[in-house]
């Protein structure tokens, strides 16, 4: 009984330990995406609010906005369905959070170590659509409604791309385990998967962009076109939580872009020399995080960079271009694994 | 099975592409628009009969109000029709500074049609990108009039006065060190002259920094390409001007066609399209900027060399000098007349058209002989290229929507009037 209780409490505090940096990291997100595109559009972004009255670069920002979400109004349309209203936001941020139940974050730092680790993973994100269609129909808005159809069928169709590029991963690691995979990619930079698997690489990067609807795949909000899309009715803290998951998304597809492609926390120095013995000593858990800021930093990059892509533009994208290419390269790969070719399949 | 209907979308006027106060109604098979209604008039300020109310000369600041985005062009119609009904010769100093701001006001109002029309696309860099010129350019706008848009700075007979010799200069503060205000003070130290001449050594570089970031870009072609597509006898069946009539390969502009001011000493090339898409409207407007720079430049060189009168000396319709009023009984007269009772136009009635950054912009003027005119009708442009969305738009999707919204370069200043 006190057995029970006592792993109950481990695993809350593992949970915790997980949550509070993830949180922190989503809150963060915004921050950086507000200054790093106003450099990039020769404005400064925000710099005021700072704490106990020091600017400290404007950091208090993300605080300061969520203080404000949470003390705003939730306005509920008069048609609305009050149920899915509510629900949906629910249902966009949990699978955004489950998911990092099976992430690892460094050799055995990982609160389940479960061997169907990928599968898991798919599962659960493409529960996120979930809450858009939802949050669309329950807002009883047109544009609201547009944004979640046009959601329902980019994330369908991007799901299969998706899917494919993991059975690529698969198939090269011969584990759904997502610390398996890493360890297979250990032997230095030029082991780790991106090289072998460079479309499929290439097809998860831009499907999980458009997994995360962000630009220049964000027809489900489509800013210009249909206003905010699916959480056009929202307000207060509903909204904030479809904020928070969009941004736990980035946060978990570029992690998960590291883990399966760029090494996960292996060292890129690894089996160099001088080099190798001289960076061992840093922690991986610092390796994995440097990778996942590049891909974070992509994600921002592209939105400040293009343009929209049309609603039916996407679906020719992820089905006559990204879908063809995976299972082109899922055919090579498998020549390359039954001939095992060196170093990844020797 | 139930009856199938078409979605119909209320779009606008509060909705972040409708330009201001744009409202459609969008009968839509899914994402299909099967017709587009626009409903105007959310603006409309009754301008013509303001202007139908006021002497001849208190009515150029509302012709500034019209398209918002291209001030001085409006202005430059007014006055012009007004001149030609009076028979005035403007001095040929004024000529060439009216064409010189005639064309930043090309820059300036093409600049804010490529940052909205890339923002309604989605690349949002451009806009701010595009604001960062305009600055400078509005900068020189208050360095003639003291004001950054609302300019009032043509006058019947001429300009209001000379350009300055000295451009203001960023002050030092608590948000400003010396070190930032000298940095922003860098171009200013010349003349109003000097200060173009640098904007127009750079510009051209930054149009090529917009077309790095749009004209090849393979989303931003597959958003405009073969998008709202006019032929050349539609584009003109349709009233099409400027750009718009340009960008479907028909070679018309009022500049050359019939040029008014020293347009006609001008060297510039007019650029036309040749699908007669968005892209091809796309790339006229960037062309037009690169041309209009060349125009200010020639201007540049001109002023520099040829200092003269800017405006008419007849006391009957443009002001006495301030310091002529305080010694001079006849001064103060014409002073107070004309801005009491203003000018009388002889009995008749005239059309100015002008080359406006969005198209051919013209006045129609009737007098009847008193200090009002009896008529004024405004021909905008940007009236003419919305009634047509209905025939560009259908077919097209939701997004390509937004996308002919910032082709057609619309400000409901103009339209709604």
């Amino acid at each position: 009984m006190y057995e029970l209780a006592y792993d109950l409490i481990i695993i809350l505090l593992k949970i915790f330990a997980i949550l509070i940096p993830l949180m922190t990291a989503v809150a963060y997100l915004t921050y950086a995406e507000r200054r790093l595109i106003g450099f990039m559009q020769v404005r400064i972004g925000p710099n005021r609010v700072g704490f106990f009255g020091f600017r400290m670069f404007g950091l208090g920002q993300p605080i300061a906005d969520a203080v404000k979400l949470m003390f705003k109004e939730i306005v509920m349309p008069a048609e609305a369905n009050r149920y899915l209203f509510v629900i949906a936001p629910i249902l966009a941020i949990a699978p955004a959070l489950a998911a990092w139940a099976v992430v690892p974050f460094g050799d055995g730092l990982v609160l389940a170590d479960i061997n169907a680790g990928l599968l898991y993973i798919l599962a659960l994100t493409s529960l996120g659509v979930y809450g858009v269609i939802i949050a669309g129909w329950a807002s009883n808005s047109k544009y609201a409604f547009l944004g979640a159809m046009r959601s329902a069928a980019q994330i369908v169709s991007y799901e299969i791309a998706m899917g494919f590029a993991l059975v690529g991963v698969l198939m090269a690691a011969h584990s759904l385990n997502l610390r398996e995979i890493v360890l297979q990619q250990s032997g230095g930079f030029w082991h780790w998967y991106w090289l072998p698997l460079l479309p499929l690489f290439m097809v998860y990067l831009i499907s999980g962009v458009a997994e995360t609807n962000r630009a220049p795949f964000d027809v489900a909000e489509g800013e210009s076109e249909i206003v905010a899309g699916f959480h056009v009715e929202y307000s207060g803290m509903l909204f904030a939580v479809f904020f928070l998951a969009e941004y736990a998304n980035i946060i978990l597809i570029s992690m998960l872009t590291v883990l399966m492609f760029w090494g996960g926390w292996l060292s890129p120095f690894e089996g160099i020399p001088l080099l190798g013995a001289a960076t061992a000593w840093i922690p991986g858990i610092f390796w994995l995080v440097m990778k996942t800021f590049f891909f974070m930093f992509c994600f921002l990059w592209f939105r400040a960079t293009f343009p929209r892509y049309r609603y039916d533009q996407i679906m020719r994208l992820g089905w006559k271009v990204l879908i063809p290419v995976t299972i082109v390269w899922l055919v090579v790969l498998a020549v390359a694994i039954v001939a095992k070719l060196p170093p990844w399949f020797g | 099975m139930p009856e199938l209907r078409n979605l119909t979308l209320n779009f606008g006027p509060q909705h972040p592409a409708a330009h201001g106060v744009l409202r459609l109604i969008l009968e839509m098979d899914g994402e299909v628009i099967q017709r587009a209604d626009p409903h105007i008039g959310l603006l409309h300020r009754a301008t013509e009969k303001l202007a139908e109310s006021k002497p001849y000369n208190q009515s150029i600041g509302y012709m500034d109000r019209l398209d918002y985005m291209s001030m001085m062009c409006n202005e430059h119609c007014y006055v012009m029709a007004i001149e030609k009904l009076l028979g005035v010769t403007v001095p040929e100093r004024a000529q060439y500074i009216r064409v010189m701001y005639d064309e930043i006001t090309r820059i300036l109002n093409h600049l804010l049609w490529l940052g909205t029309h890339a923002l309604d696309v989605g690349a949002m860099t451009i806009f701010l990108y595009a604001f960062r010129e305009r600055e400078t350019l509005i900068d020189a706008y208050e360095a003639v009039s003291g004001s950054r848009m609302h300019a009032t700075y043509y006058r019947p007979g001429g300009v209001y006065r000379d350009l300055p010799d000295f451009m203001p200069q960023y002050q030092t503060g608590k948000f400003r060190t010396e070190k930032e205000a000298s940095r922003l003070n860098e171009n200013r130290q010349g003349s109003l002259l000097d200060y173009l001449e640098d904007f127009t050594d750079h510009f051209p570089g930054y149009v090529d920094e917009y077309e790095t970031l749009l004209t090849d870009n393979r989303i931003w072609k597959q958003r405009l390409v073969d998008i709202a597509i006019v032929s050349p006898d539609e584009a003109k069946q349709l009233g099409f001007t400027g750009p718009m009539l340009r960008g479907s390969g028909i070679e018309w502009d009022l500049r050359k066609k019939q040029p008014y001011e020293v347009y006609e000493r001008m060297d510039f090339d007019i650029p036309i399209g040749v699908n007669g898409d968005c892209y091809d409207r796309y790339l006229v407007r960037m062309e037009e900027m690169r041309q209009s720079n060349r125009i200010i430049r020639q201007c540049i060189e001109w002023l520099r060399e040829n200092p003269g009168p800017v405006i008419a000396e007849s006391h009957k319709f443009a002001p006495p000098k301030r310091a002529d009023m305080k010694g001079d009984m006849e001064a103060l007269i014409h002073h107070f007349k004309l801005f009491t009772e203003g000018f009388c136009l002889p009995e008749g009635e005239v059309y100015t058209g002008i080359e406006h950054p969005k198209g051919e912009f013209g006045i129609y003027l009737v007098s009847d002989g008193a200090n009002k005119p009896y008529r004024v009708k405004i021909r905008a442009p940007g009236f003419a290229h919305l009634s047509t969305m209905n025939d560009m738009v259908k077919g097209h999707m939701l997004a390509d929507v937004v996308t002919v919204i910032g082709t057609q370069d619309i400000v409901f200043g103009d339209v709604d009037r």
